[in-house]
């Protein structure tokens, strides 16, 4: 027996996609296999460590949580999209390159996703918000001390670039 | 002039890739719909005999191209995976097949392989294999191992893989005669590395050359191409080996050939199509590897200064259900275990013992962590027991700066003398007794004291022989266009090597940082090196590195004074240009120096264009001299006679909640010492996650086992990784640097520094804070809180 495919539009970075999937593709599955996106990573498949997380219009999900199917209709960002369009990094990205706030680099694109989203929230975090900010964020190399730091950087450069 | 890179907090350039989510890793590669994708059947029993093995139901799958069981393997794929590093005492090692033979080991290992459309076509149909098994005795824990009732090979009797003795003087006798005695009995539990991304495989069979290509997560690209062509029965020329972006590795992904290492390239030559395997988190924790897992009995002798006079020591090491790494971590404990000090007389005896539980290979610090709190928690007993300062007692039993090179007089596990080559432990002591407040914190412990709060500081010191030999290799390549390539052949996982190598190459040839670009772990690039293990790969490849790039230099520097009309040594070489010192007229850049090394017919770029106006070699001679090659190159190895030992020492301060017994740490405290930095930035870095595995291992981390084996945390819902929630907010670091006199660049490794002390130093806090011995970590509240309990029942 072969599976049903859905047909689904997914709206990726601003780029529409059409294609085919099976109910049950995961979000992260379909776009890493099937739109080749794969600057999304998967670190654990259960929600817990937030390297899969994209934004879903504008709020941060984990994409291994949630079926490609449900997305249809959906505004996605990926860490790709983070990117400025003249191919410069993005203030979140330019703040982990500066403080040194990744090292084998897996689980970044869920902290860049994560804390895009936390900044736009609240673009002046505390120190302590800061932390909590990537709470949800696990990261086996880095000891979250210069993410942390990172954040912070952020919220300076969006800042910066922004007035 | 030029700055020099080295010891310069350079923003590491592999960022940019990895910022844009442009980095590849191995799930990366071959994203196509033509991939085809594999998955496991894993034993769900920790020991049984396998009856019977029914794949029926998966022929009629659509999509499935391939399912194999033990019965399908052939030749030297029949045969059990190879025992990596053998050694005299391990008796009885043991590894198991690709796929189970006849009986299986531990919950997760692999019995049959799959390879479908896509991962869930593939899972589909692991679900519809049955196994019919007979069931065995599980044993589970160091206690069962020992007690023996089962076996969990049947011939291995006892459950002893291996015992191995070493002894420095008579520790028994110095014991006997010694003023003081003490005996403590200390456990360590399982943890495990737990990269972000698990292991992964992907294999392409090239039938119009014949040749393999396997991108894989591994820490050693030549180890797995070695056991690729042997088990496959190819030549090595065959096999190319790539290890593209790593997410982690911390010591798991050393262990090679994995099952699945063979099988993919076996599926992808067989199918004639790419063939990936991408292992999932449940698979990680269940079938890749763990450690830490050890019973320690000490007994020691010591005079009324806490000076030692012996040391004893005998501990039991749970190497799971096969030992493919040998003896590594057990014998790391034992000769590590001294540390900074002078035992004056040591016996260490350890057994090796085999349990129904997923096998045991190194994890960052590679039993470093468990000889480091063994002999710091025996400090702590001795300087409790004489009512010292644990400061000095630690300080009256220093290696003395003068007294290097100092010989242990052990065998560490290169098999080569434990002899430490430098190193400053009292100017150490000063630094972390300065940084963490060690004299002033009495005065803070009685002022919380006074309003109801628990609070403890604790000190533990380390010596760890880093950059083990026996060689790393490097190749730097100038092209005409004046980049300069460079090639080792270990692997990254996050270290930033090419930041780092380019660095060195950077400052030693005089070309821009920014031409410079480095590829690790590709055995294309080269094919002789060892691996990424034991926080070898700045100090071998670093220094193999420095030493080609001064043979690409001296021939930049050959070339050029020919063309240049000029001497060798009046030449020097910035940013990239050649020139004349004193007059920077007279100069040619490095790219028209690769067009002149290589007399070729043909002209292609403005570089060879450039280069007609200079003329060199000898016309009387050939166009290329015999004792030259064409071609603009440094190619050359390093390999030191034996490991540099880097040492630091950490302090933390904790509080204990009186109520709920909750740990929280006030401050941490680092001071380290791996010679001269390469990168200061990164090697903070290294230090933060370090301390940061080290707190998840000595408050949270377990690998919570069952009595019929099956491991109950296999998530990250269970397994208690720490969050930026459970690290201290800043970890305050100073850095000594002792250079190492035994490479070129007066370096140590710093990879695994920061998790060494962390069960050591958290144990000594914990058990100032509550004023009773700690003996077994990792600790949690409900265990700290169960200790208050009993404590308060003894008293009463
Ligand atoms: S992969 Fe989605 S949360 Fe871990
Ligand atoms: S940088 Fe490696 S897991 Fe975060």
């Amino acid at each position: 027996m072969s599976e049903e495919l859905h047909d689904v539009r997914l709206v990726v970075n601003g780029t529409t996609h059409h294609t085919q999937v099976p109910a049950r593709r995961l979000l992260s599955d379909a776009l890493r296999h099937d739109l080749a996106l794969t600057g999304t990573h998967v670190g654990c498949e259960h929600g817990v460590c937030g390297a899969c997380t994209v934004l879903v219009d504008g709020k941060p999900m984990r994409s291994c949580l949630i079926f490609a199917v449900s997305a249809i209709d959906t505004e996605i960002t990926t860490v790709e999209g983070l990117t400025e369009p003249d191919g410069s990094l993005g203030p979140v990205q330019q703040a982990f390159a500066e403080c040194h706030g990744l090292q084998c680099g897996f689980c970044t694109p869920g902290f860049l996703t994560t804390i895009t989203a936390g900044l736009a929230e609240n673009p002046c975090p505390t120190h302590d918000e800061a932390r909590d900010m990537i709470a949800g964020n696990l990261c086996r190399c880095t000891g979250y001390q210069n993410i942390v730091k990172a954040v912070e950087r952020a919220a300076v450069l969006i800042e910066e670039r922004t007035s | 002039m030029t700055t020099k890179l080295m010891g310069t907090a350079v923003q590491r350039v592999e960022d940019q890739r990895f910022l844009r989510g442009e980095g590849r890793y191995v799930d990366d590669i071959a994203v196509d719909g033509r991939t085809l994708h594999a998955a496991v059947l894993r034993s769900p029993h920790a020991h049984a005999r396998i009856i019977d093995i029914d794949v029926d139901e998966v022929l009629d799958l659509d999509g499935v191209h391939a399912v194999w069981t033990y019965d399908d393997l052939t030749g030297p794929m029949a045969e059990p995976l190879p025992l990596l590093i053998p050694h005299p005492a391990l008796t009885h090692g043991r590894t198991q097949y690709a796929l189970a033979r006849d009986e299986v080991n531990y919950v997760g290992e692999a019995i049959a392989f799959v390879v479908a459309d896509d991962r869930y076509v593939a899972e589909d149909a692991v679900g519809l294999i049955k196994v019919s098994y007979e069931f065995l005795k599980p044993v589970v824990g160091i206690d069962n191992a020992r007690a023996a009732q089962h076996l969990v090979h049947e011939d291995v009797p006892g459950n002893i893989g291996a015992r191995l003795e070493q002894n420095v003087g008579d520790a028994p006798t110095a014991i006997a005669a010694a003023p003081h005695r003490l005996e403590l009995d200390l456990t360590v539990e399982r943890s495990a590395c737990m990269p972000m991304e698990g292991r992964g495989t992907v294999a392409r069979w090239d039938a119009d050359i014949n040749r393999l290509q396997v991108w894989t997560s591994t820490q050693t690209s030549t180890g797995v191409r070695a056991a690729v062509a042997v088990k496959l029965g190819l030549d090595l020329g065959q096999v190319d080996v790539i290890t593209p972006d790593v997410g982690g590795g911390f010591g798991v992904k050393i262990v090679h050939p994995w099952p699945e290492e063979l099988l993919v390239p076996l599926a992808a030559r067989a199918l004639g199509r790419t063939v990936k395997f991408t292992e999932d988190r449940r698979e990680h924790f269940i079938s890749s590897a763990h450690e830490r897992g050890q019973v320690h009995h000490v007994e020691v002798g010591f005079d009324d200064d806490g000076r030692l006079c012996g040391l004893d020591v005998e501990f039991w090491h749970d190497h799971g259900a096969y030992s493919p790494y040998g003896l590594i971590v057990p014998i790391i404990t034992s000769t590590q275990l001294l540390g900074p000090y002078k035992p004056n007389n040591y016996r260490v005896v350890f057994e090796s013992l085999y349990t129904n539980t997923v096998m045991v290979t190194p994890y960052r610090g590679a039993g470093r962590p468990q000889g480091c709190y063994t002999m710091e928690r025996t400090m702590d007993a001795i300087a409790a027991y004489l009512g010292k300062d644990r400061a000095e007692v630690r300080a009256v039993n220093f290696i003395q700066p003068d007294e290097f090179p100092f010989d242990q007089g052990l065998i560490f596990q290169d098999g080569r003398e434990l002899e430490y080559d430098s190193g400053d432990y009292p100017a150490s002591l000063e630094k972390i007794k300065a940084l963490v407040g060690w004299d002033e914190f009495p005065a803070y412990q009685a002022e919380m004291a006074a309003v109801g709060r628990k609070v403890g500081i604790g000190l533990a010191c380390y010596v760890e022989g880093t950059g083990v030999g026996p060689y790393e290799g490097a190749h730097v390549h100038i092209e005409t266009s004046g980049k300069v390539k460079v090639a080792t052949g270990l692997t990254t996982q996050g270290q930033g090597h090419a930041t780092v190598f380019a660095q060195l190459v950077a400052d030693e040839l005089g070309c821009r940082f920014e031409d410079i670009e480095v590829v690790t772990g590709d055995t294309r690039r080269m094919p002789y090196a060892v691996g990424t293990f034991a926080s070898r790969a700045a100090v071998m490849s670093g220094s193999a590195i420095h030493l080609a790039a001064k043979r690409a230099k001296e021939k930049v520097l050959r070339i050029a004074a020919d063309a240049l009309e000029a001497d060798e040594s009046d030449l020097e070489i910035i940013a990239g240009v050649v020139s004349v010192k004193g007059s920077p007229g007279s100069s040619i850049d490095l790219g028209t120096v690769a067009v002149l090394s290589n007399p070729l017919r043909y002209a292609f770029d403005e570089a060879s264009q450039a280069a007609t106006q200079f003329s060199v070699g000898d016309p009387g001679k050939a166009p290329v001299p015999e004792d030259e090659e064409p071609g603009l190159e440094g190619k050359d190895f390093y390999s030191p006679e034996r490991a540099t030992f880097a040492s630091g020492m950490h302090a933390v301060i904790v509080e204990t909640d009186p109520l709920t017994a909750e740990i929280t740490i006030l401050k941490y405290a680092v001071v380290h010492d791996c010679g001269h930095l390469i990168n200061p930035m990164i090697v903070e870095g290294q230090i933060h996650g370090g301390v940061a595995q080290g707190i998840g291992g000595a408050l949270y981390e377990r690998m919570a086992y069952d009595e019929s084996g099956q491991l109950l945390n296999a998530s990250f819902m269970d397994f208690l990784m720490p969050y930026v929630t459970e690290v201290p907010d800043g970890i305050d670091i100073d850095h000594l640097e002792t250079p190492s006199p035994l490479n070129p660049l007066g370096i140590k490794g710093a990879g695994e520094a920061g998790v060494i002390p962390s069960a050591a130093v958290f144990a000594s806090a914990i058990e100032d804070a509550e004023g009773f011995p700690i003996t077994a970590m990792p600790i949690s509240p409900s265990e700290l809180f169960a200790l208050r309990q009993q404590r308060a029942e003894e008293k009463s």
